[in-house]
């Protein structure tokens, strides 16, 4: 673990790189490691919270193995975004920010995707789905194993 | 013996149309096919060329056939046909819907005809992974002429002259900016390059960080040059992973020329860039916070009573600019400012890139000269409304902007009109929106944005956002009174006067203009309880017009709830009880015969 902090030196001003760091290694920031890296880089714990929930990339929550991100970017969002994210909180029965009880899958929405000429677009795990419909979302949750149970 | 050079179109909107598999599959059979025919081939992956909605495209040269919407399947055909033959491939053309016919060059058509590139110059032309194209293109030639034929004040009075205005938004003059951190004697100073793009519905700065990383590079050395700074900073958001790519790429490779560095081009002058990932925080992308977020704190603004060019990042004299600015620099010292200035209109010169959205025909990447009509924009770049429905508004300027409603099409665009207009040129999104786009969703839809990108340092901007967001998803749900459209007006001058920053005290414009432009949809929604564009559930109900429906079956076939009923030869009808309102019918239906109904019986 060290040497991932050791690839920076210890300024403050490294400190959000790090936390993106580790939320590329393990998913989301572990809570020990946010304890290691406030000793390692002497700032008190409760800064790095704060930093770790203001930075909309971070997460200190574990994430699915399929991460599914809808487009509600404001093409994406007039071409009706809405329903490609109701039709994935029905299936799944989790609603954006949240993960499935088995740790499958995870959902998120984010902005503009720069695919706006697919709109309504998603992606899983960096595969892009675009000119979505609602039966399509059905189809290729089934692909990857979901709303099996219908 | 006859060279050609096969382009394949690598911005992010083709990659997400799988052109990496085209590149990889002509890339092979092109080395395949090689050693027997007398026709050489180099595949490159370029960056965005702005007609997404015709990806992944494909471009030969010299011959300049464009090719569209290619698949991995095609390749064979085209390594076959044109690259070994010349012969062009008749059903890959673009189908020029203006013109009725298929075109062989993609600068045929009226999308690129109405353009003119300035910032995006090299995109779609050049491997931006190769700092030789960019240098063949005549990069770097604009810094030589900055370094060694030109002092300093030289490059400063010539951006002035050059009326450039900052591309981010406020569209504050460049040249006056550089003048007065230049007066501060106060080392060191920093130069900073904002690809923060936080507008949810653009991918302009992205576009050229992805496609040109070079010209921003090139553009900040030369105002490190005029403000004597020697060091810079590039701060593009994490999720942008390409642009990351291909800037730290352009950088290493412009250090490994003395590009960058010390001793540029051995002229005695030291400047290096560092890249600044981003976190994803909409308000960082305002300047002050964007400085803390470099700083490693939590991007909040400050007041801005001293300004950043005499006290910025750590305190310093700091410059910072908008990717497309910066992109405009080079330009500007190479063809000199009475060249940009004949470009535009007298407040506004030069080009803006604008990402052309929402309903229109022919979604992409743009660069027009200031002036030209949101007319031409929709209509001849962009081709019209999808399925010819009906033109409602544009919305400019991404959640701090406003709707312009059709009396006002053939307004010119540059900074003062859009202004006037009660929206504003932000950094440069334009959603097209039609008859089937709820105002007052889009309205919400920004407010909803920006309550949770709101920092929450000022009150009005955090408790005024939430409480409008409230009243606007009543009225979607229809619970909305007659009073609220008064309050709401209230509270977002309230907003605006007592939010420190700008995204506080813009954040009203969406509500503002849409109450403007669209009052008679609030009175639908609040008084007669029904959405007229279809799109709020509770206020919707769709009905099948008999006459119009051909009973073809496919809103039958797209519909998630199985709510449509029908047998061939016969008119199809709708389950009320069983809609769940998605609009799928509405959308699909080829004959326009599924309508949102007048009357929605509660
Ligand atoms: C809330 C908020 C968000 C902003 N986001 C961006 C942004 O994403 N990109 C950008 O270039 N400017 C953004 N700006 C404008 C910057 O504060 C700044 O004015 C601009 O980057 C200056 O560069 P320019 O003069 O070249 O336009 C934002 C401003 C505000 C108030
Ligand atoms: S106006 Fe809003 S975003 Fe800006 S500083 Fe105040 S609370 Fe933060
Ligand atoms: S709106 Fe959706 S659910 Fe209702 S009839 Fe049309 S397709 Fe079916
Ligand atoms: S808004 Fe969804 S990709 Fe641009």
């Amino acid at each position: 673990m060290r040497t991932l902090f050791e690839k920076y030196p210890k300024e403050k001003r490294y400190t959000l790189s790090i936390l993106q760091d580790l939320q590329k290694q393990y998913g989301y920031i572990p809570k020990d490691k946010l304890i290691e890296l406030s000793q390692y880089m002497g700032i008190p714990l409760s800064r790095l919270y704060s930093m770790a929930t203001f930075y909309k990339a971070l997460s200190l929550k574990p994430k699915g193995k399929y991460i599914i991100k809808v487009c509600d970017g404001t093409a994406c969002h007039i071409r009706s975004s809405k329903t490609i994210l109701d039709e994935i909180e029905n299936t799944l029965g989790i609603k954006p920010g949240e993960t499935t009880d088995d740790g499958k899958f995870s959902l998120e929405t984010v902005n503009c995707l720069g695919s706006c000429a697919i709109a309504p677009v998603m992606v899983i795990n960096n595969k892009y789905y675009g000119k979505l419909t609602s039966s399509m979302v059905r189809e290729i949750l089934k692909e990857y194993g979901g709303a099996d149970d219908e | 013996m006859m060279s050609r050079t096969v382009y394949v179109c690598c911005g992010t909107g083709c990659l997400a149309n799988n052109s990496m598999d085209v590149y990889k599959q002509l890339k092979k059979l092109a080395q395949k096919y090689e050693a027997d025919v007398e026709v050489k081939t180099i595949v490159k992956a370029t960056g965005c060329n702005g007609l997404c909605e015709k990806g992944p495209l494909v471009k030969i040269q010299p011959d300049n056939i464009c090719y569209s919407k290619v698949k991995p399947d095609d390749a064979e055909e085209i390594v076959k046909r044109t690259l070994m033959n010349g012969e062009i491939i008749d059903r890959l053309l673009i189908y020029d819907t203006a013109l009725k016919r298929r075109v062989i060059s993609h600068k045929d058509t009226d999308f690129y005809k109405c353009q003119m590139k300035i910032a995006l110059r090299n995109i779609g032309e050049i491997d931006p992974a190769n700092i030789d194209e960019y240098m063949e293109r005549g990069g770097y030639k604009a810094l030589r002429k900055a370094l060694f034929q030109m002092t300093p004040q030289d490059v400063i009075s010539e951006i002035e002259r050059s009326g450039l205005r900052g591309r981010g938004g406020g569209g504050f003059p460049t040249g006056v900016k550089w003048r007065q951190c230049s007066k501060f004697q106060n080392f060191p100073k920093y130069v900073i390059c904002n690809g923060d793009e936080g507008d949810p519905g653009a991918f302009m700065d992205r576009s050229i960080m992805e496609g040109d990383p070079n010209t921003v590079i090139e553009g900040m050395t030369i105002c490190a040059y005029s403000i004597n700074s020697n060091r810079g900073f590039i701060y593009i958001r994490d999720e942008y992973s390409l642009a990351l790519n291909n800037m730290n790429n352009a950088l290493n490779q412009a250090r490994e020329r003395g590009l960058l560095g010390k001793n540029i081009l051995n002229s005695g002058f030291d400047f290096d860039i560092e890249i600044v990932r981003g976190g994803g925080a909409f308000v960082c992308g305002e300047s002050t916070a964007l400085m803390q977020s470099i700083e490693g704190n939590v991007g909040e603004p400050r007041a801005k009573y001293i300004r950043s060019v005499e006290k910025g990042l750590w305190g310093q004299p700091t410059v910072l600019n908008n990717v497309e600015t910066w992109a405009n620099i080079p330009e500007i010292i190479m063809k000199g400012s009475d060249w940009f200035c004949s470009i535009g209109t007298e407040n506004s010169k030069g080009t803006k890139v604008f990402s052309l959205v929402g309903k229109v025909k022919n979604t992409g990447l743009v660069e027009i000269p200031m002036g030209t009509t949101l007319r031409e924009l929709v209509y001849k770049i962009g081709g019209g409304i999808i399925g010819d429905k009906k033109f409602k508004a544009v919305q400019t300027g991404g959640p701090s902007g406003g709707c312009i409603a059709e009396d006002l099409l053939d307004l010119p665009v540059d900074f003062d009109s859009l202004k006037e207009a009660g929206s504003m040129m932000g950094s440069g999104g334009i959603i097209v929106m039609d008859e089937r786009t709820c105002m007052i969703d889009v309205a919400r839809y920004y407010l909803s944005f920006l309550s949770e990108e709101s920092c929450g340092k000022c009150v009005a901007c955090r408790e005024g956002i939430k409480r409008m967001l409230e009243i606007l998803t009543d009225i979607c749900d229809g619970k909305g009174i007659e009073e609220d459209l008064e309050l709401l007006e209230s509270l977002c001058h309230t907003v605006e006067e007592a939010s420190l920053c700008g995204l506080g005290k813009t954040a009203p414009n969406p509500v503002l203009t849409t109450l403007k432009h669209f009052r008679n949809e609030y009175y639908a929604h609040i008084i007669e309880k029904r959405c007229p564009a279809g799109v709020c559930p509770e206020l919707t109900a769709y009905e099948i017009d008999k006459k119009l429906c051909k009973s073809c079956g496919l809103c039958a076939k797209n519909c998630p709830a199985s709510a449509i009923l029908g047998k061939r030869g016969e008119a199809y009808s709708i389950n009320t009880q069983l809609c769940i309102k998605c609009g799928n019918c509405i959308d699909s239906c080829r004959f326009n015969a599924v309508k949102v109904k007048k009357e929605v019986g509660k």
